[in-house]
């Protein structure tokens, strides 16, 4: 690759992870993000790859599972259903620290709920992907070229930190196209995993993937040493875009999708002289915290704008302490909040002209 | 000016842009002061389909004949009865928006018989060089030839819907032509025309060019 190419986020995502080397797909079909899987199942077996569709959403997490204890670069995706069938496979992971890559091209929930675009799977992505002590890496792209880019990212950090990584992405994003580059080999070569179960020769002792401590001081020990390293990360890895919010009063908060139509709101809000600027949030977890801090010196209100209830919001009050007044503004079920309607909150939150 | 038959058939892979020419060429009939009907035959995609633009086309007096629970959660790929209308000639034009790739192209084949008896007809096969499955000739070709074998339907000429949404430039359509006429040559079909946006089309010095505007976004 490495030219120009028109591709459907779906479609970005599956082959920028061929880039990063990853030549081990487990999945399951679900709308919408089935165009991920159809394009791994044709390009899988033309680099030598495996395309394998599971009996369930389960099987193909525990498929990862096992795989990546091998030390390869493997991964699965879904929608927001399907996700919460793989969350006990994730546990796993995080418990066994096994790297790999876990992608979630939300719809409308909770339930079946529908397949339209959604963001209403924060809260899972961030606090709860399975049960017990954990985090996983969360990155929300919001243009598929960004997409491209995280996918390494993604794998390059599970890699580094020996933990799974969550793409949180949307339907809208998944199924809308946008020119894009695909570097070739866009992430930095698989590292060293010596820890994998891969076979010994009888040169070293044998590795053990395991989630399950027989005392309950080895396993306080464990996860305790687990949240030492989730420490480092939080300190090392946030990310976060800031768009004209050098001077700007009202701050809005948004991520993914979302982002995307906050920032036309934005300028919108700047045309008609209001100061506003947008913070957008690239990885979810670590939540990028400094960033909020920062602005909340000088911003006199925050608002999140999300496909949702309003999940995200938590975390924007935590990071800046409640120092500021953070409200929020979302559409859910589906629905796509519109330029105009962050527009008209902006201008309730007392945007001066 | 294109002179388009009373049924025109689109058929494509997936994201080559089906859906934006099968408006635009039911608006240009339309506009010419004709009795048009788009048909959403896709049963495939979930988003970004020519029954999400209903408001827009009734607005331009076009009729539109989409499955039952488009832009719903359903995700059923059900067609209705009024489908089965559309291939009976008559003297209105019936534009056909049908799914990608060989899938969507299943749905097609339920209307065969009617559509291979049809005589005023264009069945065209859009190709875009910029879509990275169909980036060659060999590539393209391949995908008409599994569309075929599900539908149980010819194409009768290639259109080279070649473009990289807003970024596409004039050099980005003369280095499609090459592609479209190989394209074209491999299937043994003859070339209807290349479309380009309003905003370039000025600038192109091109024999059979069709213009477009750019309908399907996202609504950001």
């Amino acid at each position: 690759m490495g030219e120009r190419f028109l591709m459907k986020g779906n479609e970005a995502l599956a082959e920028a992870a061929i880039q990063a080397g990853c030549r081990h797909f487990f999945g399951y079909p679900i709308t919408p993000q089935t165009e991920l899987a159809a394009y791994m199942s044709k390009k899988m077996p033309k680099v030598g790859g495996t395309y394998l569709q599971a009996e369930s959403e389960l099987a193909a997490a525990n498929m990862v599972l096992g795989c990546a204890s091998a030390g390869c670069r493997a991964m699965t995706s879904s929608s927001s259903p399907g996700i919460s069938l793989k969350t006990e496979a994730i546990s796993y992971m995080a418990g066994s620290d096994v790297p790999a890559l876990i992608i979630n091209v939300q719809r409308g929930g909770p339930g079946l709920g529908g397949i339209q675009p959604s963001q209403a799977d924060y809260w899972q992505a961030t606090k709860a992907t399975g049960h017990g002590d954990f985090q996983i890496l969360v990155f929300a792209p919001a243009t598929v070229q960004e997409m491209v880019n995280l996918v390494g990212k993604a794998f390059d950090l599970g890699d580094k930190y020996r933990m799974p990584a969550m793409i949180l992405a949307d339907g809208m994003l998944g199924q809308m196209m946008e020119p894009v580059e695909i570097p070739d080999g866009s992430s930095s070569a698989p590292c060293e995993k010596p820890w994998a179960t891969n076979g010994h020769q009888n040169k070293r002792e044998h590795n053990i993937i395991n989630s399950l401590y027989l005392t309950p001081q080895a396993l306080e020990k464990l996860v305790r040493e687990r949240f030492e390293r989730y420490e480092i990360i939080k300190k090392n890895e946030q990310m976060a875009e800031e768009y004209l919010t050098d001077d700007a009063d009202i701050i809005v908060v948004a991520y993914g999708a979302s982002a995307r139509v906050s920032h036309s709101a934005v300028d919108s809000a700047r045309q008609q002289g209001i100061k506003a600027g947008l913070i957008r949030p690239i990885t979810l977890w670590p939540f990028p915290t400094d960033t909020l801090k920062k602005a909340a010196q000088h911003a006199k209100a925050f608002l999140s704008v999300e496909m949702s209830m309003g999940q995200m919001v938590d975390d924007v009050r935590l990071a800046i302490d409640c120092s500021r007044p953070v409200e929020f503004y979302g559409r859910t079920g589906g629905m796509i909040p519109t330029p105009e309607e962050i527009l008209q909150q902006i201008i309730k939150l007392g945007g001066e002209k | 000016m294109f002179e388009f038959k009373h049924l025109t058939i689109i058929l494509g892979h997936y994201g080559c842009g089906k859906t934006n020419l099968s408006l635009n060429i039911a608006l240009d009939i339309a506009r010419r002061g004709n009795k048009v009907t788009v048909a959403d035959l896709d049963v495939v995609n979930p988003y970004f389909r020519t029954g999400d633009y209903r408001e827009m086309l009734e607005k331009e007096g076009i009729k539109v004949v989409a499955p039952i629970f488009v832009s719903t959660n359903l995700d059923n790929p059900s067609l209705p009865a009024a489908m089965e209308d559309i291939f009976q000639p008559k003297d209105e034009y019936v534009v056909v928006d049908v799914g990608g790739d060989d899938a969507g192209a299943v749905a097609l084949g339920r209307y065969a018989r009617k559509i291979n008896e049809y005589k005023d007809k264009d069945i065209f096969y859009v190709v875009n060089k910029f879509r990275s499955l169909t980036s060659t000739p060999q590539d393209a070709a391949q995908i008409l030839r599994e569309i075929e074998l599900a539908s149980r339907i010819r194409a009768n000429a290639v259109v080279n819907n070649s473009h990289l949404q807003q970024l596409t430039a004039a050099e980005d359509i003369y280095s499609s032509l090459d592609y479209a006429k190989k394209t074209a040559e491999i299937l043994n079909l003859p070339l209807a025309f290349t479309t380009a946006e309003s905003k370039i089309i000025d600038g192109l010095d091109l024999d059979s060019v069709y213009e477009i505007q750019r309908i399907v976004k996202p609504p950001f």
